[in-house]
């Protein structure tokens, strides 16, 4: 009896979690705002790397940067203090709408960080191997 | 001796069924705990001891997040912890459902408050972490979600455990919520594969190398075990305290020493 | 050792972590021993006094 409780629960809950499985992501691709997956005119997240060279300060603390996920390219347009990570090639999570131009226009930018941890020396040393193997 | 058997457990394996209740009886329970308290106690002193030096001092400051990462030493073994005592709890409970036996349900009881103390340092020094690297104290992420949820079960837990009276009633529900509960884990662990996610990816338990500088596992590791210690601690002092509570009328309750 | 109660400028943050950790599982073992050491003591007591 309680077996089956048990059992049906897990199903259910199972069940429960799978429908939510397409909404649960946090964050849109640039590629899904191109192709029109993600919505418009209503507030989505956005997610991607910062593409080098394309930070651009203008005043009053407002940026725009470019985001891309390898395969497409978003710009986005911000006014307010970003997190510590931000910076070029950083993983980012932006909130906010897009405008009729395409352009992203965030409310809120988040930095994604990865799960490799090591000293500033040895990211050096890595960086150096690399270059010498290219 | 020849009365005859009067444990529910007839039905099964009865040589089993009786090793089991031997070892789960209260009074050698309650030997063995008192037994490995201060062992359990004196290894978290001394892991936390060289764990926090190995945080706090050896560790090198990391490329990206500088000192700030130094919250992983603490953050991350009580994520591990709130996973693993889950799976205690919810064993336990099962044992006490299977077999009967009542220490099964003291010790879902005492790891369920753990538990929580655990999922609660989890979230909340994750908090602390994320607001100075994302820019954020919380999100509805996956991952952070999915944790919360945990939380959420070790407090259902709790205030269905004292809303009941009748203590086999309760530890019977408990257990059955328990194990139902036990479906979160995979969620939990896999949420920053299935889903786009904020919280990064799983650093030491992931397949292959650990991405982490040796310097840095170390001290994780040995903060990783220090909580174990806790936890163990605080477990058989709880075990104690849950079996005096429930054999208050028992002889042997009565020829313990009341210093200690 | 200013600098290492500074952490790089994140010192607010990673003290505050380790804090609230030592606070927690430093006040779950008092708890602990505390509730021990009181069962203990009421049952030694309820043996001595009248029985009940």
């Amino acid at each position: 009896m309680v077996g089956l409780i048990v059992v049906g629960c897990t199903i259910a809950t199972g069940l429960a979690l799978l429908a939510l499985r397409e909404n649960i992501n946090l964050f849109f691709s640039p590629s899904q705002i191109v192709d029109g997956t993600a919505p418009s005119n209503t507030t989505i997240r956005l997610g991607g790397m910062v593409v080098s060279g394309s930070i651009q300060r203008g005043e009053n603390l407002g940026v725009t940067f470019v985001l891309t996920d390898l395969a497409e390219q978003v710009t986005v347009a911000y006014e307010g203090i970003l997190p510590d990570l931000f910076r070029e090639g950083q993983g980012i999570v932006t909130q906010g709408k897009l405008d009729s131009s395409g352009r992203f226009l965030a409310q809120q930018v988040l930095a994604k960080h990865d799960e490799t941890y090591m000293p500033p020396e040895v990211n050096d040393a890595l960086r150096k191997v690399m270059a010498v193997d290219q | 001796m020849s009365l005859p058997r009067s444990d529910q457990s007839g039905h099964s394996d009865i040589s089993l069924g009786t090793a089991f209740h031997r070892l789960g009886s209260p009074p050698s329970v309650y030997r063995l705990a008192t037994q490995l308290t201060p062992w359990f106690a004196w290894a978290a002193v001394a892991c936390f001891g060289i764990g926090l030096y190995g945080a706090l001092v050896v560790a090198p400051p990391d490329y990206q997040q500088g000192h700030a990462y130094r919250i992983i030493f603490v953050h991350v073994p009580a994520a591990w912890l709130s996973m693993a005592v889950y799976v205690v709890f919810a064993i336990a409970g099962a044992v006490g459902l299977i077999w009967h036996i009542k220490v099964g349900f003291i010790v879902a009881r005492t790891s369920a408050l753990i538990g929580a103390t655990y999922t609660f340092l989890a979230l909340a020094t994750g908090s602390i972490w994320g607001k100075p690297m994302w820019g954020a104290w919380w999100v509805w992420d996956a991952r952070l979600t999915s944790e919360l949820v945990l939380l959420l079960l070790y407090l259902g837990y709790l205030a269905l455990d004292s809303a009941i009276d009748d203590r086999r009633t309760a530890g019977r529900a408990g257990a059955v919520l328990a194990l139902v509960g036990l479906v979160n884990l995979p969620i939990i662990h896999y949420s920053v594969e299935w889903w786009n996610t904020l919280h990064q990816g799983a650093t030491v338990t992931k397949l292959g190398a650990p991405s982490i500088h040796i310097d840095m596992l170390v001290p994780l590791l040995i903060m990783g075990i220090a909580f174990k210690m806790h936890y163990l601690t605080v477990l058989m002092l709880g075990v104690r305290a849950g079996l005096l509570k429930q054999e208050k009328r028992a002889s042997w309750v009565k020829t313990l020493s009341p210093a200690r | 050792m200013r600098e290492f109660f500074a952490m790089g400028g994140y010192g607010a943050y990673v003290w505050s972590a380790y804090f609230l950790c030592v606070v927690v599982l430093g006040g779950t073992v008092a708890f602990s021993i505390t509730n021990l050491r009181t069962l203990l003591r009421t049952l030694s007591n309820s043996q001595q006094g009248p029985s009940d």
